[in-house]
């Protein structure tokens, strides 16, 4: 048994995908958060980073966006701006199981 | 004296179930209508019941529509396959009619047209008594020639459903002859030469409409003909500067043409290797191009980050447009909206794309 696990290694970690809200001001720092802990702060800002440079990039481009959403197949990244920063909702997501979009405020 | 044919509905919605049962028990042919709101009751069914058609939707617990399908069409090869799903991505189609289903059809057009519903049912229960002894049946790999072709030499009555990832076309035969051609926008011969660009897809029959009003005049050998001259040409077009302008002025007016139809503002075609981006509609055609890119490679960046899996498409909102982008093979596509209902621009989107590229 012990040679085995040290050939395959345990049984494969299933990561778990980022649920809930995250906000992030204009530096890209993560001033709030509903997701869970498991989840790592840097993967967070990185999230965070990426979605403030598609608005930045968009501005640049005479194409101003107030929301932007990232379908993948198993996640959904649904992002508002806010004053430089913005809000980002995390959602897993199935084919058949797809989720609302958050009502606007 | 005359058998009732037997008809399984299974769908985890039970008030969906006491629908679908009106609807069916009122078929002119009076089939006798079973329920079942979950998969293990609909074998059990299937097992100890004669049935001669299947209406399964996908999205169930446990074992969904597709599982269901692919088990029935090996333990029940007799049995035809309906899916009846409120799933509209094209996908599932796809994924339905790979596996051999008889139709597939979304639940909120059953209920716009249930009268033509009823008619697919009844007519595939026609078909299944007069298949009972003998023919073959099963998933189809011709060319839209081939099927064309056949349909007219044995001359058939009906209308041709055809469906090529998000398009959809519809070709109309009376006693084998061709009357009318929907396609993209396009009507009548144009839309014929449309639909044979095609190279894959899949297709359907649905009842004949005798009534349609007939837009095309020409033999189906004739039609047949002007189009594989037409394929061979733009295979192997000519090297002249007359010609090359004139395809490419076609295929600019053909593209305007479907930008105009579909009521969007700009499309932005980018290579993501880099290059020249293709666009119509918009001026700003090298910012617009770079972001596209910019966006496509933050989005496989978070999508390896995340294993979120592949991406869908792209979209966003502001008071002026909605956008959306999608990445198709080795490009990525931009496409302005007015600012709508942005939930339906995804699918609208990928029309306009699959239009675009094909």
């Amino acid at each position: 048994m012990g040679i085995l696990r040290k050939i395959f290694g345990g049984p494969a970690a299933v990561q778990q995908l980022p649920t809930g809200t995250v906000t992030v001001d204009r530096q890209g720092h993560v001033v709030t958060s509903t997701v869970t802990s498991a989840v790592s702060l840097s993967l967070l800002q990185a999230v965070g980073r990426e979605v403030l440079e598609l608005f930045r990039e968009a501005r640049a481009a005479q194409m101003p966006l107030a929301e932007i959403s990232l379908h993948f197949g198993s996640l959904r990244i649904t992002a508002r701006e806010l004053r430089g920063g913005a809000i980002i909702f995390l959602f897993p997501e199935t084919a058949m199981s797809r989720t609302p979009t958050p009502a606007r405020p | 004296m005359e058998t009732r044919h037997k008809i399984l509905i299974l769908d985890d919605d039970t008030d969906w179930l006491s629908l679908c049962r009106e609807q069916l028990g009122a078929l002119p042919s009076r089939p006798e209508i079973l329920t079942a709101n979950n998969a293990k009751r609909a074998l059990a069914l299937l097992e100890t019941e004669e049935i001669r058609l299947l209406i399964s939707d996908l999205k169930m617990p446990r074992i969904d529509g597709l599982q269901m399908i692919a088990i029935v069409r090996r333990r029940f090869p007799a049995t035809r396959t309906v899916v009846l799903s409120g799933l509209e991505d094209e996908e599932y189609r796809s994924r339905a009619y790979a596996l051999g289903v008889d139709l597939f059809w979304l639940k909120a057009e059953m209920q716009r047209n249930s009268k033509l519903f009823s008619e697919c049912i009844e007519s595939l229960l026609g078909q299944a008594d007069r298949e009972s002894d003998t023919g073959f049946r099963g998933v189809q790999s011709k060319s839209l020639m081939d099927i064309i072709q056949m349909e007219s030499l044995s001359r058939t009555s009906t209308v041709l459903r055809v469906t090529h990832g998000p398009l959809v076309a519809k070709l109309w035969m009376q006693d084998g002859e061709l009357t009318d051609a929907e396609c993209e926008g396009a009507r009548g011969e144009a839309a014929f030469q449309r639909l044979l660009a095609w190279r894959t897809g899949t297709f359907e029959n649905l009842p004949a409409e005798p009534g349609r009003e007939r837009t095309i005049h020409k033999p189906v050998n004739a039609l047949l003909l002007e189009s594989a001259q037409s394929m061979d040409e733009s295979a192997n077009p000519s090297t002249a500067p007359e010609s090359v302008e004139s395809n490419l002025h076609r295929k600019t007016m053909w593209k305007l043409a479907q930008l105009t139809r579909e009521g969007a503002e700009f499309v932005v075609a980018v290579p993501l290797a880099g290059g020249e981006p293709e666009a119509l509609g918009t001026q700003s055609v090298a910012a617009f191009g770079e972001w596209t890119q910019r966006a496509a490679a933050i989005a496989r960046r978070l999508g390896e980050r995340l294993e979120a899996g592949p991406l869908s498409h792209i979209a966003g909102q502001s008071l002026e447009r909605n956008i959306v982008l999608l990445v198709r093979g080795e490009r990525a596509f931009l496409v302005g909206w007015p600012a709508e209902d942005p939930e339906s621009l995804p699918e609208k989107s990928r029309k306009l794309v699959a239009s675009w590229e094909s």
